[in-house]
């Protein structure tokens, strides 16, 4: 069997890090490492603060969950994860984000390589229309050169396999991606997002285009995909932040006010804008 | 089962891995390309500033001179013996067509793109629509072969009206489209709120839709009128050309008229250098138009924000 | 009306239905007799130039007329071969003279340059669409003519005549107004039309495309070449095939321009003709019926060539775009 995954440096392990200097620490049990970490994340659009002093830490193989009212700024947060911010005119990021001891916004720490380890799945479904649904997933093995029509192969159905789309499609792997349902292009564009073998895979809103089947199957998805993959996903929803997720972060007008382990977020939190919040009296 | 096992987390699988050689050959082509591109732009806008450029610095000597807007043109001779000479006549025709066939014109085009967008279900709808991209893209000189069938044969004589009527099919499709694009923008939630207090479809569309749509409608007659003013194809063989001032106004309608386009035409091709530095002239003056026209539709799309060029 | 309404008296306030039945239909009535007179005109169109073009159909034959050779007035034998000819050559190369800087300007205007230099960029490229071919056509006599003539035609056609006779027949005489003339100003002249219509559709190409590929790692140029360009091909393609038809149609600076010969072949530098110019150059000196009904019948060619290249940017359009069927 080839090995697809020699083993590269091995992640330096972060020291326990300050997660947190801000009012929001994280407080849960050290069960996992952490394998992003941020500290400090302020973003500015122009001169209005989007998301202000954030230090978060996420641990490996879980899901953690950024909620909040609209606007409160887990999007834009989440997007400073892998520097999603970098062309868009105006917005200015500050603060760490260290990937396994790496400062992503270090100096020359390349966008372009942060974003294939950092992968990230939209809210809605982004396949590329004029490509097959084979293409689309190899399509980031093929941005590097890689030609080898056996190894394409290869990874191709171990992703749509890894993104539970693989029986739905195999028979049509050439077939036009704009041609499938809503719900199999978010599941192809997780697909594409594998083939590269992202680390930590940021979700924003992935189920908010779709039926209530499509999002179960998405949401399934990831409980499986946390095996290998560190997930982080926004979701308005917070029935999905319960069903989904390990960890839960709440942010309200830019500020993180509280993360903790899911379980204790939804039935004790410390916060009484965060109790305000998940009992439904604003947002 | 030739699926290997995902990459263990934490370990950077081959696929994953960037190499620095790898990242700076693609990085190298980026550069590259940028480098294309600007490359591109400048040979691609560089010349034609250079065309802008010439005609206006061997032009603005006749047109900074007073005979060129007072005088007619007259014979060869009077240029070559340097007895005052002009293009005032062609201004005064080109006043006369241009306005005539915007008078012609904007009726029938808007009133085309009301059809096409207030009237959707209308069984000629999509037969309207598709005919009128046909005559949009047919070039400007079969219209004016068609005016000259339509008009000038049966009138006996060249004529600023079927001129008129050259730019005034040259100017339709262009305004059915416009009118239909802009008050396709007007959201129909508008149009209900009329007919919700008892308003006639009628005075809906006039009353609310269309005043909503004027920015648009404007700039469309705007556009359509700098198309049609620099056309000197159709009139060729229908307003003709004229070296001199009409005896009377009746007969800028109904006799050879001329205009600026087909004046330039004539003077370029002529042998002579007074004529040719005439010419220049008048595209300096077709150019200004075109300028004015096109920063008038920047001005109004800039008041309010509906821009459909 | 002795005293205002209020606006609930108005809102109640009941109208004729004679007001209103009568009001809509004809209104109605008006709207869509306007739109039949554009219908009524595009037919109008083919029928007009079909009829006043028949004689030369009748005693040539379709095939005959659109194949035939020889175009001389004075024997009165008339086919339109050479024009479509040269129709064609013009307006093949200078669209691919000018496709690529145009999808460049397009590319480097929509996705590269700070907001203030597209601007610009844009501006120019638009008020440049709207330069009239007039003008553009005595920049080519003055300017252009002289300039190639002595720095490209003649000294071409000196090294030829000493180093490679062979290619004489394909030069031909180095007369300035030409072929390649022509074809450089009718290239000068559809780039802005290409940019613009490239350029449009390039900004239509959705947020989320872009961000798709860059999600995956890629560079800049590779996030259009992946994402924006497949995405945004129809349109490109369709306004590649619009600004042909431009080309087929443009008139006034290809009749200053090409020389105006009606007999094949046609060779580099010398003078050739087109649809249109042979329309321009010929009609109000022909004085024979038959000559003049056979520019009418060069028009009616001229308006089935047209009609067939925005059949085919429209079905393209269709076929491109993203979501359609037949990808």
């Amino acid at each position: 069997m080839d090995p697809v995954t020699s083993p590269q440096t091995a992640p330096s392990t972060p020291k326990p890090q300050q997660a947190g200097q801000g009012e929001a620490r994280a407080t849960v049990a050290a069960d996992a490492e952490p394998r992003l970490v941020t500290e400090g994340i302020t973003v500015h659009y122009g001169n209005v603060v989007g998301v202000r002093d954030v230090s978060l830490t996420f641990r490996d193989k879980t899901v953690t969950a950024l909620i909040g009212p609209s606007g409160c700024g887990k999007t834009t947060f989440l997007r400073s994860l892998n520097r999603m911010h970098d062309l868009t005119r105006g917005v200015k990021v500050s603060g760490r984000a260290v990937l396994d001891g790496t400062d992503i916004y270090a100096n020359g720490v390349d966008p372009v390589t942060i974003r294939r380890r950092i992968g990230m799945v939209f809210q809605k479904p982004t396949p590329f229309p004029t490509m097959s649904i084979y293409d689309n997933v190899v399509a980031g093995l093929k941005l590097v050169g890689i030609r080898d029509r056996a190894l394409l192969d290869e990874v191709a159905e171990r992703s749509l396999r890894q993104a539970a789309l693989w029986d739905e499609v195999k028979d049509r792997l050439k077939a036009p991606a704009a041609g499938i349902s809503g719900g199999q292009q978010q599941r192809l564009s997780i697909a594409r997002a594998l083939a590269v073998e992202a680390e930590v895979l940021l979700m924003d809103e992935p189920t908010s285009s779709l039926d209530p089947q499509s999002t179960m199957r998405i949401e399934e998805l990831i409980q499986e995909l946390k095996d290998t993959v560190t997930i982080i996903i926004v979701t308005h929803n917070m029935q999905q932040a319960a069903r989904v997720s390990d960890y839960t972060a709440f942010f309200y007008e830019g500020d993180l006010i509280e993360v903790s382990d899911t379980n204790r977020m939804f039935t004790n939190p410390k916060e009484q804008r965060t109790n305000d919040y998940i009992t439904g009296r604003f947002g | 089962m030739a699926v290997t096992a995902p990459a263990a987390p934490g370990t950077l699988g081959r696929l994953a891995t960037v190499t620095p050689e790898n990242l700076r050959r693609r990085y190298r082509r980026d550069r590259l390309m940028i480098g294309l591109l600007v490359v591109a732009t400048t040979v691609v806008l560089v010349p034609l500033l250079i065309i802008v450029w010439y005609v206006v610095s061997n032009g603005i000597s006749a047109v900074l001179t007073a005979d060129f807007y007072t005088q007619d043109l007259g014979s060869p001779a009077r240029a070559l013996q340097g007895r005052p000479t002009g293009l005032g006549h062609t201004i005064l025709g080109t006043m006369v067509v241009d306005g005539l066939a915007l008078l012609i014109a904007v009726p029938i085009g808007v009133g085309a793109g009301i059809m096409l967008s207030e009237y959707p279900d209308h069984p000629l709808n999509p037969v309207l629509r598709i005919l009128n991209d046909t005559l949009n893209g047919m070039p400007a000189i079969l219209k004016g072969l068609l005016a000259f069938s339509l008009i000038v044969k049966p009138m006996g004589t060249f004529s600023g009206f079927s001129g008129a009527v050259a730019l005034a099919f040259v100017m339709l499709p262009i305004l059915a489209r416009a009118t239909e694009g802009v008050l396709r923008i007007i959201p129909w939630s508008i149009r209900e709120a009329g007919l919700a207090l008892g308003l006639p479809r009628w005075r809906v569309v006039l009353n609310t839709v269309l005043p909503a749509a004027r920015v648009g409608v404007v700039t469309g007659i705007l556009i359509a009128f700098a198309r049609a003013a620099g056309e000197a194809a159709p009139l060729l063989f229908t307003s003709f050309g004229n070296n001199f001032f009409s005896s009377t106004p009746l007969r800028y309608l109904m006799g050879p008229v001329d205009t600026l386009p087909a004046r330039l035409y004539s003077l370029a091709i002529s042998p002579y250098k007074e004529w040719h530095a005439m010419g220049w002239g008048a595209g300096v003056i077709l150019l200004v138009l075109v300028i004015v026209t096109f920063v008038g539709t920047r001005i109004v799309t800039r008041a309010r924000h509906t821009t459909d060029l | 009306m002795d005293r205002t309404l209020t606006a609930s008296e108005l809102i109640r306030r009941p109208t004729h239905p004679i007001y209103r039945r009568l009001g809509d239909r004809v209104f109605q009535v008006v709207v869509v007799t306007l739109g039949l007179s554009i219908i009524a005109l595009a037919l109008l169109l083919a029928e007009v130039l079909l009829v006043e073009g028949w004689e030369p159909l009748r005693r040539f034959g379709f095939f005959g007329f659109l194949t035939g050779t020889t175009w001389d007035p004075v024997r009165g034998v008339f086919g339109t071969w050479p024009f479509i000819v040269g129709t064609l050559i013009t307006a093949v190369a200078s669209l691919a003279l000018s496709f690529l800087p145009a999808i460049g300007v397009a590319i480097f205007s929509a996705e590269y340059a700070p907001r203030w230099l597209a601007s610009i960029i844009d501006t120019i490229v638009d008020l440049l669409a709207a330069v009239p071919s007039v003008v553009v056509g005595i920049w080519g006599i003055f300017v252009l003519v002289p300039l190639m003539q002595n720095h490209v035609y003649l000294p071409v056609y000196y090294w030829a005549f000493e180093n490679a006779p062979g290619l004489l027949p394909v030069l031909g005489p180095p007369a300035g107004y030409n072929l390649v003339t022509a074809t450089i100003v009718l290239a000068l002249m559809i780039v802005p039309y290409t940019t613009a219509l490239a350029r449009d559709a390039i900004r239509l190409v959705p947020r989320s495309q872009r961000e798709a590929a860059r999600a995956l790692g890629a560079t800049r140029w590779e996030v259009m070449r992946m994402a924006v360009l497949p995405y945004a091909r129809g349109a490109i393609v369709a306004g590649a095939i619009l600004s042909f038809g431009r080309a087929i149609g443009e008139t006034m600076a290809v009749a200053m321009l090409i020389g105006n010969s009606n007999t094949l072949p046609f060779t580099f530098f010398g003078p050739a003709a087109t649809m249109p110019s042979v329309i321009v150059n010929e009609f109000r000196e022909a004085v024979e019926d038959l000559h003049l009904a056979s520019l009418m019948t060069v028009g009616f060619y001229l308006f089935l060539i047209s009609l067939t290249v925005n059949l085919i940017a429209a079905w393209l359009q269709r076929k491109l775009a993203v979501g359609g069927r037949a990808l």
